[in-house]
């Protein structure tokens, strides 16, 4: 009984090739890699964890009390060879993971330019890197292409192949930009600025989430990632560019008022220096932003419900 | 109108009936149930005149014992409270798949796991832990009391007055829609200007003084008052994991004490410690809330350690193997706690460096543990192995919390971390230790010392029937949290869009019923026991051959614990004293210098209580009230100059004598 608890959770693992366990399947580079190391440090711990759990379960059945065949030593306390195994197993393991951890941690650091577009593929991409600004607000997500002059909402669309610069903050409360198929998440908090790299290797629609819990509309708070072919790509830039409209910042500060489900919304322009003003907490009127107010403190407002 | 508007205002502060929620049908359906149970236990009280005699021998009562067993008794209580959320919270996830938005709004789901979480570790798991160490720890050691035994009855009421802060947010007003750590700037006044994160920050300021005082006194305890002989390397492997515990305690606490004054500061006053106007930061909120957080997770499990090494070595009639390396391994975990407590938020864009020295240092704690858990495998070794209760629940332990122990190490790995933080996979990482670790702890520990506490056994069928629900409800519950972690589904999520996930959350529904089971079966464990004492009674103090000096006094202990200071010549100290042919001495007692109770721990928790339900509603000239009262009562007692007697040596002769005829009728 004991026995079949303890495995219980193989058939589980192995159920999840059933369904899609996207971590363990990612359609980018980065959340691949992340996804090695996960597979790598879980197989290095097994080498403990297996002996320890077979060990508990035949020991706790060998030197049960019925059990008079046993030998029973009620005074037997110490063995420095295996106290030199228990404490050298464990740190044999945790030196090797360890090196693997700082190695890892330096070569998938999200602030780390991408050294290669897939695997295999190690040559510098020969063009510029897609340069994405990501507004968490409450509770959708703005894109802004600065690139292309263009802005999205709960959508998030990016060529298989090319980099891809994200550039992160918030409006209003920390948020966590994860699109589990493409990378590791990374906060998105206000006033400050998080960067993720990252590529898409595969060719398809993705969730993306905010991972991090920021009040009531969080749980609508997702957006699609699309991985296009370059071409398709072009005409999805083609489409936003010809449907309209132009995020100003009145239209910002409408849209950045709590709202949720939001359906995805293009624009075909954007205030070119919207994201600054959002980064440096300065896109109300009259609020000094934050580069320039060092000293120019403000009187505080006591607010509603005070 | 104005006028009624503004003596409302002054009276009430912002408290009005809107408050209170009679419009919410799930909550009238609770405040129902809950005012129906408590008046029926106020009714029974009354109509048994136990008041009195609760007053007298209970609630101003300075025994470590009982405040160790009224500590177990919130736990469990607040447990009833803290898996009612839990149901809920797994309902709600089982039904809320497209169309379907589940029975719960936003509003009321968001307090819901924030209150799961704040009442699970702060007055279910800290109040068992303190209580098996205020029962257990001084009669370990051989001594009378612990070393300030008012301060002890304050802290546990103190631990109450924050319990019944959370309590009554539940019907007055709302509780913090924020997750249980109320990260700012979500947290701060201005997106959560309501009473919620004030419930939270008092609830927290006021259990968190009795938390902190009790850290001090137990360590004070079991540094001063040792047994003649009982030098720090023959202190049982229980009293060193209190002892470490409460270090963590006494170092850690004034930090939570201290974000919490800042962010309350925030809120109140209107300054920006954690906002991102004029300088603040949130990030500093959650390095300073994490450096207390942490080592609470430590403070938490590192005495259920300690009842499995008591259990291990009990259960198979053994000495602990590697008694050093037990010791060694607490105090390395112990100085290890401080730091880690990056690793949760390597998502929070630390650089390269920091995230893998983190990471690092988490995986190093995992050294020790392991050696720990080799140990306990080797005190199995060559024993003779009673299945007994708390060996069972420690073998359960021994198999889950290695599961629990990888995918921690596995989230400890940055680039890891960044694809399974906040997920399902975390959650089922953390229940899998906090259960599988702390709960299943304390469900040995409390089979193990019912009968020192009470003199009867805890009745075994219906411990293993709770046993077994349990342990399998555990295993339903979570082990489809960790599956769907690795979909990438994220925690906090109150309705879903894929429908394909459900399943999952059904099965984890199912596991919930289990566990339910399981809890209900400990509540008849514990009703069966009463009723059936006579059938479980144990009249020699030590119903499991026990090895540590707690059995060596009488089951229930007397007030004074042991009539003659033991002399302590073995870390295993009574087993060493039956193996020497102890015998009971039979006369030359002395009159025993003992505390009075007293009640003004009650009413300084009271007045505490009181105060912080006034500063969350704003009621200043209440508040201005109790602050004075406090101050008026802790000074009035210092003034207090009958504080302790004599029991006489001829009343230590009859109890004595009481309870050692029963022994002598046995053997």
């Amino acid at each position: 009984m004991k026995l079949l608890r303890a495995i219980a959770p193989l058939p589980i693992l192995a159920a999840l090739c059933a369904c899609h366990a996207v971590v363990l399947s990612p359609a980018g580079d980065i959340a691949a890699r992340q996804r090695n190391l996960l597979v790598e440090a879980s197989l290095l711990m097994l080498i403990v964890i297996i002996p320890v759990m077979a060990l508990t379960v035949l020991f706790a059945w060998r030197y049960r009390q019925s059990n008079s065949a046993a030998r029973y030593e009620p005074d037997w306390e110490h063995s420095m060879p295996i106290e030199l195994i228990v404490w050298a197993a464990p740190l044999l393991i945790i030196i090797c993971l360890g090196a693997l951890t700082w190695v890892g941690t330096h070569l998938l650091d999200p602030y780390r330019p991408l050294d290669r577009t897939g695997p295999g593929l190690e040559a510098q991409y020969p063009g510029k890197p897609l340069q994405v600004d990501v507004v968490a607000l409450d509770w959708k997500w703005l894109f802004i292409y600065p690139q292309y002059g263009i802005a999205t909402v709960n959508e998030l669309a990016a060529p298989v192949g090319r980099p891809i610069d994200f550039h992160i903050t918030a409006s209003s409360v920390m948020n966590s930009f994860y699109i589990p198929a493409l990378a590791g998440q990374i906060y998105a908090m206000p006033g400050m600025e998080t960067p993720l790299h990252a590529v898409a290797n595969r060719a398809g629609r993705y969730e993306g989430i905010s991972a991090n819990y920021s009040g009531a509309g969080f749980s609508g708070m997702h957006f699609a990632f699309l991985a296009m072919m370059p071409g398709e790509f072009n005409g999805w830039l083609a489409a936003v560019r010809a449907g309209g409209g132009a995020l100003s910042r009145d239209r910002y500060r409408a849209l950045a008022r709590p709202s949720e489900n939001v359906p995805v919304q293009q624009y075909a322009a954007v205030d070119p220096g919207l994201y600054r003003s959002i980064l440096e907490l300065c896109v109300e009127p009259g609020r000094s932003c934050r580069s320039g107010m060092i000293a120019a403190a403000q009187p505080y407002e006591p607010r509603a419900g005070n | 109108m104005a006028g009624s508007a503004l003596l409302s205002k002054l009276l009430f502060g912002r408290l009005t009936w809107a408050a209170f929620p009679i419009h919410e049908p799930i909550l009238v359906v609770t405040f129902i149930v809950v005012a129906t149970g408590g008046a029926a236990v106020l009714g029974v009280i009354t109509r048994y005149r136990l008041w009195g005699y609760l007053w007298r021998e209970w609630f101003t009562s300075v025994d470590h014992k009982r405040i160790g067993v009224m500590y177990v008794a919130l736990g469990v209580v607040m447990l009833l409270r803290g898996f009612a959320d839990a149901l809920m919270m797994r309902a709600q996830q089982a039904v809320a798949f497209g169309p379907s938005q589940g029975y719960l709004p936003a509003h009321h789901y968001d307090q819901i796991f924030t209150a799961h979480g704040v009442i699970m570790i702060f007055f279910v798991a800290m109040p068992l832990v303190v209580g098996l160490m205020n029962f257990v720890m001084p009669l370990q050691i051989g001594a009378r009391d612990v070393a300030f035994p008012y301060l002890n009855n304050f802290s546990f009421w103190m631990t109450v007055g924050g319990a019944a802060l959370v309590m009554i947010s539940l019907f007055v007003g709302d509780f913090a829609r924020t997750g249980w750590l109320a990260y700012p700037p979500l947290s701060g006044i201005q997106y959560s200007s309501d009473s919620g994160v004030d419930y939270y920050i008092w609830a927290l300021q006021v259990a968190g003084v009795g938390t902190l005082l009790s850290g001090v006194n137990m360590v004070a305890t079991i540094l001063k008052m040792r047994a003649p002989g009982m030098g720090m390397m023959k202190m049982p492997v229980f009293t060193w994991t209190a002892l470490c515990t409460n270090v963590l305690i006494v170092a850690s606490f004034p930090v939570l004490t201290v974000v919490l004054a800042l962010l309350c500061l925030d809120r109140y006053v209107g300054t920006h410690f954690f906002t991102n106007a004029l300088g603040g930061n949130p990030m500093m909120y959650v390095n300073l809330i994490w450096i207390w957080g942490h080592p609470e997770v430590y403070i938490l499990i590192l005495p259920a350690f300690g009842v499995f090494s008591e259990v291990t070595a009990t259960f198979s009639g053994k000495r602990l193997f590697g008694y050093s390396s037990m010791v060694y391994a607490t105090v390395c975990i112990t100085v290890l706690a401080y730091l880690v407590w990056l690793h949760h938020f390597f998502t929070m864009g630390s650089g390269a460096s920091v995230n893998a020295f983190f990471g690092i240092t988490t995986m190093i704690i995992s050294i020790p543990t392991g050696a720990k858990m080799f140990n306990w495998l080797f005190t199995l070794y060559r024993g003779r192995i009673r299945f007994e209760l708390p060996t069972l629940w420690t073998i359960a332990f021994m198999l889950t919390f290695v599961i629990g122990g990888m995918s921690g190490v596995l989230l400890a790995v940055p680039p890891a971390d960044f694809v399974l933080h906040n997920s399902l996979f975390l959650v089922a990482h953390f229940h899998n230790v906090i259960i599988g670790g702390v709960l299943f702890g304390m469900f040995a520990g409390i089979n193990y010392w019912f009968p020192k506490a009470f003199g009867f056994r805890l009745d075994p069928f219906w411990g293993k029937v709770s046993f077994w629900f349990w342990v399998s409800g555990f295993y339903v519950a979570f082990m489809p949290l960790y599956v769907l972690g690795l979909m990438g589904v994220t925690r906090r999520l109150h309705h879903f869009d894929d429908p394909s996930l459900q399943i999952w959350f059904v099965i984890a529904a199912f596991g919930a019923v289990l566990i339910l089971i399981g809890i209900a079966a400990f509540l008849v464990q514990i009703y069966v026991s009463i009723r059936e004492r006579g059938r479980l009674e144990d009249a020699s103090g030590d119903p499991w051959d026990g090895r540590t000096l707690e059995w060596a006094t009488s089951s229930p202990p007397p007030a004074y614990n042991f009539a003659f200071t033991p002399v302590v010549h073995d870390r295993d100290a009574w087993w060493d004293m039956k193996r020497c042919g102890y015998r009971r001495p039979l006369e030359g007692f002395r009159p025993i210098h003992m505390p009075h109770n007293t009640g003004t721990g009650v009413i300084l928790a009271a007045l505490s209580t009181v105060l912080g339900f006034a500063m969350i509603w704003y009621i200043w000239w209440l508040a201005a009230a109790c602050f004075v009262g406090l101050l008026a009562v802790a000074i009035g007692h210092s003034f207090n100059y009958e504080r302790s007697f004599h029991l006489a040596a001829e009343d230590v002769a009859r109890t004595e004598r009481a309870r050692t005829r029963p022994i002598a009728a046995e053997g």
